[in-house]
């Protein structure tokens, strides 16, 4: 039988992974994708909790987490793309101007 | 249909507290039509005049919703998501201003730096819409939307300086950082509905009144998630790492609202979810807190101090600002709120008006930062240098200026909850921060210009911009007692309360 704990130990993982992959990844691609995984993580838990409890709040916050996501990747790529126009394959420690 | 689609009903809707949002966000909308209909043919200073008229217009929204609340006492709409008391408006208001003053500063810097267009001012209205979300939202979920719609704008404002390498490098740092902690306070508010069952903070704050669920794993971490969330938005140590490099890369103009209108909805945001909706735990999440507080205290005066860049000199005491106001929030009580909200209106006024001056010194390319650039300023711009000092002595905490009373707020506010450490620790740091803003003011009197120094140029935005400031700090530092009182009123109605259908 797989319990409601199950999906929250998952969604756990998940989020550790995305958490350590956005730290320990220098891509800004990679990190980007790290932030989605930890997003979905969070989207799991809702939906796990939303059944739990048998309240559609956790399954209508859904929606509005993968909006909120899908709009932080605009922004993401659109600075990525600015920061590859001026310097091609950037990695973020190529970027440290801004030190002291 | 699912038995579950049941449960959902269309809640009542009372439109007067939701305008000021409306107009701060249909204005953005309108300019960004405009301006792409019959941008050509419109005047330079037209956006600009629009965003003020748009603050200008949100403030005078606001004074209707603030006489309802005092005719109907504080209630809360569609379906308890919508908070409207004085404690909502007063956030507004404030942030209102900051978009009023921001505007006023932006006007020249824009045209100096070749950036004209309506992007920055329709980003910087969006992004102040979604700060007014925050101070009315208690829903977690609403609290969510409304910090990614603040978030999001900055992120844009902070890299939109397209030949700056700095600015696109302040921009990725600070939207990799600013994804990650959004991502820690959503799974905050994911396990804090897991624990208590519910998103709105009014049902929150019944159960736990109800329920002992003090120690509660689920709660516990959820609440040490929403703290690092908030945290990241409000500068405080140990998740400060982004603040000087985006306050030093970022745009002049952007850093004054970031300082004055985004640490406001991020304090605002912290206050509603901890003191309103987890007050009756506060036992678990006030040691957090003072933590937080002497740590954001101790590394932002002391890390200023080896600083030569006067972006990032601000930038750390902006960090140990944020510890001041912290001490108010540790407090937990209805005077440390108080002292919060004055704190956050001096601290706004301080924070405008310094990075005012740093747009205008900093010249062409936003290059001019060090402390250099600031020799002998007096012999070349008295007025300007006479200004940055007021504002300077009133972030010290001299008498006489806005930052004196708010720091000795909140100091009260702590002596009075029986932190004596917190207070103690606070005074100490006020003392050496000191020294640093001393050192601002000596290179601007005692050190002669370059002698090869440009004449400086002072747009009549800015200017008045800082005119408006350093009045603001002197008439309030001389009396206090008006803008007490509205942080008094506003304290009253942030107890959370049931909800009118």
């Amino acid at each position: 039988m797989v319990t409601a704990t199950w999906y929250l130990i998952l969604a756990a993982g998940l989020f550790t992974i995305g958490a350590v992959g956005l730290l320990v990844r220098r891509n800004p691609l990679i990190m980007f994708m790290c932030v989605e995984l930890m997003l979905n993580a969070v989207n799991l838990t809702f939906i796990t909790f939303g059944r739990e409890l048998n309240d559609i709040g956790g399954q209508v916050s859904v929606f509005f987490v993968l909006v909120v996501a899908a709009a932080e990747v605009v922004v993401g790529l659109a600075i990525v793309v600015a920061i590859n126009r001026r310097r091609p394959q950037a990695t973020a420690d190529d970027l440290s101007a801004l030190r002291g | 249909m699912l038995p579950i689609l049941a449960q959902a009903e269309i809640p009542e809707i009372h439109w007067l507290p939701l305008i000021p949002h409306l107009v701060m966000a249909g204005a953005a909308v309108v300019l960004l039509t405009i301006v792409s209909l019959v941008g050509s043919r419109l005047p330079p200073w037209f956006a600009s005049a629009w965003t003020v008229a748009a603050g200008l217009g949100v403030l005078a929204t606001a004074i209707p919703v603030s006489i309802r609340v005092s005719q109907l006492g504080p209630h809360s709409t569609i379906a308890g998501s919508i908070g409207v008391d004085h404690f909502s408006v007063f956030i507004v208001i404030l942030l209102a201003g900051t978009v009023v003053l921001t505007a006023l500063i932006a006007d020249g810097f824009l045209q100096r730096e070749g950036l004209d267009g309506p992007a920055f001012y329709v980003l910087l209205m969006l992004s102040a819409a979604g700060g007014m979300t925050m101070a009315v939202a208690n829903n977690l979920i609403v609290l969510f939307l409304g910090l990614e719609i603040l978030s999001l704008a900055v992120y844009v404002l902070v890299a939109m300086h397209l030949r700056r390498a700095e600015s696109q490098e302040a921009g990725i740092k600070y939207f990799v950082l600013g994804a990650f902690a959004s991502a820690f306070l959503l799974y905050g508010i994911a396990l804090v509905y897991g624990a208590t069952g519910s998103l709105n903070l009014i049902d929150i704050e019944n159960i736990l009144r109800n329920d002992n669920l003090g120690d509660n794993g689920l709660l516990l971490a959820g609440m040490a998630m929403l703290l690092v969330g908030l945290g990241f938005k409000v500068a405080a140590v140990p998740f400060h790492a982004w603040t000087p490099d985006v306050y030093q890369g970022a745009p002049s103009p952007v850093v004054s609202y970031m300082a004055a209108g985004v640490k406001a909805a991020g304090f605002a945001a912290l206050l509603r979810v901890f003191f309103a909706g987890f007050g009756e735990v506060a036992d678990d999440w006030q040691p957090v807190v003072f933590g937080l507080a002497i740590a954001s205290l101790a590394v932002g005066s002391m890390l200023a101090i080896v600083q030569t860049d006067v972006k990032r000199i601000l930038a750390y005491s902006s960090i140990s600002h944020a510890g001041f106001i912290l001490v108010g929030v540790q407090a937990a009580t209805d005077d440390g709120v108080a002292s919060v909200l004055f704190y956050l209106a001096a601290y706004a006024a301080m924070a405008i008006g310094s990075f005012a001056v740093i747009t205008v010194v900093s010249g062409p390319g936003d290059e001019g930062t060090g402390i250099d650039s600031l020799r002998g300023l007096a012999a070349r711009r008295p007025l300007l240098a006479a200004a940055f000092t007021v504002l300077l002595l009133s972030q010290a905490g001299i008498p006489f200026t806005a930052g004196f009373w708010a720091k000795f707020e909140v100091i009260t506010a702590a002596v009075d909850a029986r932190s004596f450490w917190l207070a103690v620790i606070a005074m100490l740091a006020a003392v050496v921060a000191a020294f640093l803003y001393l050192r601002i003011v000596v290179a601007m009197f005692l050190d002669a210009p370059e002698p090869d120094a440009p004449r400086l140029r002072i747009p009549r935005g800015p200017a008045v911009a800082v005119a408006i400031v350093v009045l603001f700090t002197l008439a309030v530092g001389v009396y206090p007692e008006p803008i007490l009182d509205l942080a008094d009123d506003a304290l009253l109605s942030l107890r959370l309360h049931v909800p009118t259908h």
